[in-house]
C-alpha cells in the first residue's frame, strides 16, 4: 500500500514526531512518499530518506511557510491522487490533527487520531487509540480503502534504514478559498525544546513558590536537554505561560521521563502525563498522591534536591 | 448573529474509566457526567458574545440518548436560547460531524463553536470534519476570539506559542482555556432552562468507516520506589542503569 506522510518542521527543521511518522509509515511497509510544505532545509528534507521515505515532495511556496490549514489539506489532498496513496499518516499535533480531519473528510478516508502504536493487519487494518486522556484505549478497525492517521508521540522507534533521498519539488495551483484565513503575526519561544516533542520534560507544581524559583528547573532542563512544563494553578496565576502547561486541559505529554516538582498530582494533571514512560516526583509532602503514580520519588525540600540533582546528572556524563 | 455551540456529555474529569460487556461498553457505574471542559468555554465565550451583541441567539446542540438531556439543560442554564438534540449514540468524530453538518445545512449559523477535543474519544477532529462537510474554515484550538461585525481575530495555540489570525464568518471554532470563564449557572438560569425549547432530531444515516473492536485499561502501575533525600546520585543512577533514560 503506497504510503504518504505529511511531515511539519520548525525553524526549517523537521519535527521529530513527524520523523517518527515515517518511521511508522516505513514500518508498515510502504512505499513511503514523503511530503514537507513551506521553507525548510534541503539537508533536512534528504535525510528523511533515511529513516524510510523513498521519495520527499517539498512545496516551496513561501505562503505555505504558515500553517494555513485548508491549504495544507488542499496540498495533500492532491498530493495523495498523485502518488496513487491510500494511506495518509501524519503526527498529532496542534496543525496535523486538524489538516487529517479535514484531507479524510476530501477523500472519505477512515480517519484515527491519537494513534499508539502500528496497526494489527490480520484481518482489517485496526490501529489503537488513546483514549479518556490517557486512562484506557480503545481499537479501532478502519474500514475504508483510503485512510488517514494521525500518530501519538512514541508510536514508532526511528531507525536509520536508508540513504538521502531525492528531493522532488512539487506544486499544486491553490485559490482564493485555501487562504480564507489569515494568520497576522505569531509568538513563538525560540531554541527551546517544545513540549510536546521533548523526550524528557521537567515540571513545577505550586511547591515552587513563584515565577522568580524557575531558574533551578530551567537549569535541571537544560542540562537534560528537556522541556519545562508547570500544573495548571502555575499557568492560571501567570507564573508560566499556557502552552507549557500540562494536564487534562493543557498539553498532554508522552515523553520517556517525566520530573514532576512540587506538583501534588491531582487526577487532571495525571491525565497528561500517564502516557510518560518514567515518572519522578519529588515533593516535599510524603502524602502526595503523585507519588502513587511515579516509579521513582524523593520526599524533600525542591531547592536543595533539584540543584543537587543537576549536578549529579552533570557528574554522571 | 446565529451561534451553535456543540457540546459533550461526558464523565467527569475525576472518574475512574472501567469498561463492561467483554471490554465493549463504557461502564457508567458510579459516573457523574458534565460539558466536556473543552465545550464548556466555547459556551461561556458565545454566551458572552450573546450580552455583547444586540439580536444574537445561542443554540446548544448535543448528538446523544436521552440520558444526556440535563446536559443540555445545563447548557440552557447556563444562557444558551435553544437546544437541540440528535437522537443517537456518538458512536465516533465522522458520525457526530456528520450530523452537526446537517443541523447546520438546515439552519445556517454563522459561527460554529465547540471544544477543541472531547475528554472521552480524545479525537480533535469533529471541528475540522465539521467545517469541511460545510466548505468553510476551521480554527482550533482557539484560545482568544473577538468578533467585529462579520470579522473575527483569533489566537490559536500552537507547540511552544501562539498565533494570531482573522477569517470572516461563518467558520468553525475548537475551544480552549482562556478563550473565556466558565460560566456557573444561577438559580434563575435553572428555572428558566426548564421551559426553554429542546427539540429533539433523529439522526441521518452515516456510514463513518470505523468500527470500535473494545476498549483496553492500561497495565497497572508498579509500585513507586523511594530514594532518600541525602542521596540524589541514586535518583541518577537508577534512571541510567535501571530505566535506561539517560
Amino acid at each position: 500500500m503506497a504510503i504518504l506522510v505529511f511531515v511539519e518542521s520548525a525553524e526549517g527543521k523537521i519535527k521529530k514526531t513527524s520523523i517518527e511518522a515515517v518511521a511508522y509509515a516505513h514500518a508498515l511497509g510502504g512505499p513511503v512518499t514523503a511530503i514537507a510544505l513551506g521553507a525548510v532545509e534541503k539537508a533536512e528534507l534528504e535525510a528523511l530518506g533515511k529513516y524510510g521515505a523513498q521519495k520527499v515532495l517539498h512545496v516551496a511556496d513561501e505562503r505555505l511557510s504558515q500553517g494555513i490549514i485548508q491549504a495544507y489539506a488542499t496540498v495533500l489532498e492532491k498530493a495523495l491522487q498523485d502518488e496513487s496513496a491510500d494511506l495518509l499518516v501524519l503526527a498529532n499535533s496542534s496543525l496535523g490533527t486538524p489538516v487529517a480531519a479535514r484531507v479524510a473528510t476530501k477523500i472519505g478516508a477512515s480517519l484515527a487520531s491519537n494513534v499508539v502504536e502500528l496497526p494489527k493487519t490480520d484481518g482489517g487494518f485496526v490501529v489503537k487509540r488513546s483514549i479518556y486522556t490517557g486512562k484506557a484505549f480503545a481499537w479501532v478497525e478502519l474500514k475504508n480503502q483510503k485512510k488517514v492517521i494521525a500518530l501519538r508521540k512514541n508510536a514508532a522507534d526511528i531507525k536509520e534504514v536508508g540513504s538521502p533521498a531525492q528531493v522532488t519539488p512539487y506544486s499544486v495551483t491553490l485559490g482564493d478559498a485555501d487562504f480564507a484565513t489569515k494568520i497576522t503575526s505569531s509568538e513563538k519561544a525560540t531554541g527551546e525544546v517544545l513540549l510536546p516533542e521533548a523526550n524528557i520534560v521537567v515540571s513545577g507544581g505550586r511547591g515552587m513558590k513563584g515565577p522568580e524559583h524557575w531558574g533551578i528547573l530551567e537549569e535541571l532542563a537544560k542540562t537534560l536537554h528537556a522541556a519545562t512544563g508547570c500544573s495548571k494553578p502555575v499557568s492560571d496565576m501567570g507564573w508560566r505561560p499556557h502552552h507549557e502547561h500540562v494536564g487534562q486541559t493543557g498539553v498532554k505529554v508522552a515523553p520517556q521521563l517525566y520530573i514532576a516538582v512540587g506538583i501534588s498530582g491531582a487526577i487532571q494533571h495525571l491525565a497528561g502525563v500517564n502516557s510518560s514512560k518514567y515518572i519522578v516526583v519529588i515533593n516535599k509532602d510524603p502524602e502526595a498522591p503523585f507519588f502513587k503514580a511515579a516509579d521513582y520519588g524523593i520526599v524533600g525540600d525542591a531547592f536543595e534536591i533539584i540543584p543537587k540533582l543537576t549536578e549529579a546528572i552533570k557528574a554522571a556524563k | 448573529m446565529k451561534i451553535l455551540v456543540c457540546i459533550t456529555h461526558v464523565p467527569d474529569t475525576t472518574s475512574k474509566i472501567n469498561f463492561t460487556d467483554n471490554n465493549t461498553k463504557f461502564d457508567t457505574t458510579g459516573v457523574q457526567f458534565i460539558i466536556g471542559p473543552y465545550d464548556d468555554y466555547a459556551l461561556a465565550r458565545a454566551i458572552e458574545l450573546k450580552d455583547a451583541i444586540a439580536g444574537t441567539t445561542v443554540t446548544v446542540l448535543n448528538v446523544g440518548p436521552a440520558d444526556t438531556e440535563p446536559t443540555l439543560r445545563k447548557g440552557l442554564a447556563i444562557g444558551a436560547d435553544d437546544a437541540i438534540r440528535v437522537n443517537a449514540e456518538p458512536t465516533d468524530s465522522f458520525f457526530v460531524a456528520s450530523q452537526i453538518a446537517a443541523i447546520a445545512k438546515e439552519t445556517p449559523y454563522d459561527l460554529i463553536l465547540m471544544g477543541r477535543e472531547s475528554i472521552d474519544y480524545n479525537s480533535g477532529v469533529v471541528h475540522g470534519i465539521v467545517a469541511e462537510l460545510l466548505g468553510i474554515p476551521s480554527i482550533s484550538p482557539v484560545m482568544k476570539l473577538d468578533l467585529d461585525g462579520t470579522k473575527a481575530k483569533l489566537a490559536r495555540e500552537i507547540e511552544g506559542g501562539k498565533e494570531y489570525l482573522e477569517v470572516s464568518l461563518p467558520f468553525v471554532a475548537g475551544c480552549q482555556e482562556p478563550i473565556a470563564e466558565w460560566k456557573i449557572p444561577n438559580m434563575r438560569g435553572i428555572m428558566s432552562a426548564r421551559t426553554k425549547p429542546l427539540k429533539v432530531v433523529e439522526p441521518k444515516a452515516v456510514d463513518s468507516g470505523v468500527k470500535l473492536q473494545k476498549f483496553e485499561l492500561p497495565p497497572p502501575k508498579g509500585s513507586v520506589k523511594m530514594i532518600p533525600a541525602d542521596n540524589v546520585p541514586e535518583l541518577v543512577n537508577l534512571l541510567k542503569n535501571e530505566a535506561k533514560v539517560l
